[in-house]
């Protein structure tokens, strides 16, 4: 009896085992075989007109998309701008200043913002910039992709400063630097690799956003024209040349899509390479 | 001993600087610094109060016009302004749900064998991979949807049909655009975010619990599933609410796989709609201020949705003992 009872305990055990690894496996797979096909059919449809011209119309093969690849960096100039000084400044406050009820309450709302889906705050800029202007601009997308970037700002420069020992703090204080100078001169460039990748993954995650973008910078077929105008991104791109029925465009769509992820995943790659690697933090 | 003076020099040593005014600390830099640092973070509440306030005052005419009715009624007329919600919460609720459904047993089944049962080895370089899934953005997921997953999609479904077809949710014609196809992907873009948290989680549970019930003869596994797991309960329902709360808000992937039509059906199959989606189709050609009003009202429901949803993932995550301060 015992031995059935061991028997059956045994082979629970090597079959959660192998369920639980192919559930693994199977997650993994998805991986591979999304990125294995976005690179074959991305790769195979990329040309290097599509880096230097602009779109062409419907039914003319070729052409590329130059202008939603310098629009995406139009956009992310304008989002950096705007959202890592808020960002970066609020996370030395809840690192070098916190502990009152106010950056509790801090804390609270850039999560809170954290969780805000996309396209809430595409409607928030829209509402805030393309109503009174009465037209989409380049600056309501940045405003939005800005929006997007303070909470992980916050929240990555807050960690890194934390991570940097008190007793750097104090050394500094000891010598006689007041509490600003060795903010500045100790504790910050201590925790400059690790902020400064934070800031890179921070620009990664915005660069494929597409749903504030749709009603702020809308898009563009041609180069755009001022920071007060239309213009065109790269993820919106794909979003259009997807969905619409014809079989060139589709192609486009792949391109874009490599293009895209793969400055996305080098991004990461890069970032995780030096935060796990090399100590973040110089002690 | 003659009398000495008694007169006592009235300052000792070097001579204290008065108390610094206001100005001087300025100048000395700590004021500025709180005072910049201070703004900045002031400036994150000022800028998500406005989105608050934004959402709200831009959705009053929608709001007078059909008040709580909004929400219950599925009517979705642009031309005569009647406006009702009701099919696309539906949608949104019932794709995020089949995410969840798909996406659980899986998600957690791997996190559970990528932090106990699996060499470390193995274990680092897939959640490695898994991690990198998660910052794919979403219109990548989207256009694999359309160009990948829909005909995988397509081929099962007769098959999927013979299975399931007794259901009121698998009948009636495929076109490959459906709540279901949007539930799917949903799924495969919440794993990796329930995978890594829930890692962390089951990670975080003290060697002790492990040590000790395998010291008592637990298997490998029933010290996981009788002891580990348990203590870890609580940050693995976080991990499914936040991507839950994800899931609700999606965009880009559900706006090219669900279909947009705005309906109430019971099969899965059937094209949908979703809240996002429709803010997402319709806003840049909303003609007429009922029309713009009612889709930033739909804003406002995800918005109240998702910080619902996002606030008891916060506290049960930090219940677990993550993200303490």
């Amino acid at each position: 009896m015992t031995d059935l009872h061991t028997l059956r305990r045994k082979t629970v055990n090597v079959v959660m085992l192998t369920v639980t690894g192919l559930c693994t496996l199977f997650a993994a797979g998805t991986l591979v075989y999304i990125l294995g096909y976005l690179f074959v059919h991305g790769a195979t449809s990329l040309t290097w007109a599509f880096f230097t011209k602009l779109p062409t119309p419907v039914g003319e093969s070729g052409g590329g998309m130059a202008n939603a690849i310098v629009g995406s960096g139009k956009l992310l100039l304008l989002a950096s701008l705007f959202g890592i000084p808020i960002g970066f400044l609020g996370g030395v406050y809840l690192a070098e200043f916190g502990g009152t009820t106010f950056s509790y309450i801090i804390r609270y709302v850039t999560d809170l913002l954290n969780g805000v889906p996309s396209i809430v705050i595409g409607i928030f800029a829209y509402t805030l910039i393309v109503l009174p202007q009465k037209h989409f601009s380049t600056l309501a997308g940045g405003l939005a992709l800005g929006v997007m970037m303070i909470p992980i700002a916050v929240r990555s420069t807050e960690e890194f400063l934390r991570a940097v020992p008190n007793s750097l703090r104090e050394g500094a204080m000891a010598l006689g630097a007041s509490k600003a100078k060795s903010i500045l001169t100790v504790v910050i460039p201590a925790a400059k690799n690790g902020i400064m990748t934070g800031i890179m993954l921070n620009v990664a995650r915005v660069a494929g956003e597409t749903a504030p973008l749709l009603f702020t910078s809308f898009g563009n077929r041609y180069w755009s024209s001022g920071w007060d105008q239309p213009i065109s991104a790269l993820p919106v791109m794909i979003f259009t040349y997807a969905i619409a029925p014809y079989e060139d465009w589709h192609k486009q769509a792949w391109a874009a899509g490599f293009v895209l992820l793969s400055l996305v995943l080098t991004v990461n790659i890069i970032a995780r390479a030096v935060l796990s690697s090399k100590k973040h933090v110089a002690r | 001993m003659a009398a000495t003076p008694t007169t006592v020099p009235t300052s000792a040593g070097p001579s204290r600087p008065a108390p610094a005014g206001y100005w001087q600390r300025l100048r000395g830099g700590d004021e500025a610094a709180y005072i910049i640092t201070f703004m900045a973070a002031a400036s994150i509440l000022a800028i998500t109060a406005m989105l608050v306030l934004e959402l709200y005052a831009n959705s009053a005419a929608s709001r007078g016009k059909f008040g709580w009715n909004f929400l219950f009624t599925s009517t979705w007329d642009p031309v005569n302004d009647q406006f009702g919600a009701l099919p696309f919460i539906y949608g949104t609720v019932v794709t995020s749900f089949l995410a969840l459904l798909l996406g659980i047993p899986l998600g957690v089944g791997a996190a559970i064998f990528l932090a106990e049962l699996a060499p470390p080895k193995i274990s680092d370089g897939l959640t490695f991979l898994i991690e990198l899934l998660a910052a794919v953005p979403s219109v990548i997921y989207g256009l694999l949807g359309v160009f990948v997953l829909i005909p995988i999609l397509r081929s099962i479904e007769p098959t999927l049909k013979a299975v399931l077809g007794w259901t009121p949710f698998f009948t009636g014609p495929f076109y490959g655009v459906s709540l279901f196809s949007a539930g799917v992907v949903l799924a495969v873009m919440i794993i990796p975010f329930i995978i890594s948290i829930s890692r962390e989680v089951i990670l975080s549970v003290p060697n002790d619990q492990r040590e000790a019930a395998l010291a008592l003869g637990a298997t490998r596994w029933e010290s996981t599933w009788d002891i580990v797991v348990p203590y870890a309960k609580k940050g693995i329902m976080g991990s499914i609410f936040l991507a839950l709360a994800r899931s609700l808000g999606e965009t880009m992937a559900v706006t090219m796989v669900v279909g947009n039509d705005p309906k109430i059906k019971a099969s899965l199959l059937a094209p949908g709609y979703s809240i996002a989606a429709v803010i997402a189709n319709e806003f840049t050609e909303a003609t007429g201020q009922m029309y713009t009003s009612a889709l930033i009202e739909l804003g406002l429901v995800l918005f109240a949705l998702t910080i619902v949803i996002n606030g008891m993932a916060r506290l049960m995550i930090i219940g677990a003992d993550k993200y303490k301060a």
